[in-house]
């Protein structure tokens, strides 16, 4: 995969709000197929579909020792996502600074004044 | 307390084709809507960052009315810009545009590469106004293109680093 690819993948895997409850729970350590069926009134083949789509995006692995192979979060790649939006977040925020200045000023005077910004 | 509350902008990605930032400002919404509509002040945030100015900001608001907006980088004189046509405007509580990126000021030619349609939503409640601006890039590959360049910001500068864990990710 590449790059590109590869946030495709970790964002669609995050457009779900179950597999957005899956990676919440794996954070806190890793499980079963079974124990993370539990809290989702889901059944097994359904949770296992999903729990696919989030080891494609590389956002969660088996482990293969163990025989109840529990999942565990890949931390990296979820940090990627994230910075991915972040970047583009504090481009705004930066922005939106200005604009905090400016609508201060704007209400520190009248709109009419004549006073010179400086 | 609220009134020392800082706001931060949020980002989410609403569908596959949008992104949409959110964001709340200590001020009546005409005021931020005047921010944003009259050139004069909208120039005085729009820049972003230092080392970098506004020369044309430009914007007919009504329906129908078209925009203009062109930064420099005094440095080494680039230039990026964008411009577009509003396609909704009520005033305060919402305004709807579309926008084009222009590289190098010949605006006509570009007018069918890559429509962005913006749409700001501004509500007011106890003094403090929150502006919702929804950006619709028309597909998921044009949407992360502009995301992870900061096109849309008309800056694509400052993702140095984004690149940097790209080039890593490829190498490995």
């Amino acid at each position: 995969m590449t790059p590109d690819e590869r946030l495709d993948a970790t964002f669609a895997a995050l457009a779900d709000p179950t597999r957005r409850a899956i990676l919440a729970r794996l954070a806190v350590g890793e499980a079963s197929v079974a124990e993370l069926a539990l809290p989702f009134d889901m059944s097994q083949p359904a949770i296992s579909k999903h729990l696919k789509v989030l080891e494609r995006a590389g956002l969660i692995s088996t482990q293969q020792d163990a025989q109840r192979r529990p999942r565990k979060i890949e931390g990296a790649r979820l940090a990627e996502a994230v910075g991915w939006l972040e970047e583009y977040r504090q481009v705004w925020e930066r922005r939106y600074s200005a604009l905090d200045d400016l609508l201060g000023q704007l209400q520190a005077k009248p709109p009419r004044s004549k006073r010179k910004r400086h | 307390m609220a009134t020392t509350e800082k706001f931060t902008a949020q980002v989410t990605l609403p569908s596959d084709t949008e992104v949409r930032v959110t964001r709340s400002f200590r001020a009546p919404r005409t005021l931020v809507w005047q921010a944003h509509t009259v050139p004069k002040l909208a120039r005085q945030w729009l820049l972003g960052y230092p080392g970098w100015t506004m020369p044309v900001c430009e914007m007919d608001v009504r329906v129908g009315g078209t925009y203009r907006w062109r930064w420099r980088q005094d440095s080494d004189g680039a230039e990026i810009g964008f411009f577009g046509t509003f396609s909704e405007v009520n005033e305060p509580a919402k305004l709807t545009y579309d926008q084009f990126y222009d590289p190098d000021g010949f605006t006509s030619a570009m007018q069918t590469d890559n429509r962005c349609v913006i749409s700001g939503s501004f509500t007011e409640t106890n003094g403090v106004t929150t502006l919702v601006t929804t950006m619709d890039f028309g597909t998921k590959e044009a949407r992360d293109a502009a995301v992870s360049t900061g096109m849309t910001d008309g800056m694509e500068v400052n993702y140095q680093n984004l690149d940097k864990v790209l080039a890593e990710q490829q190498g490995g």
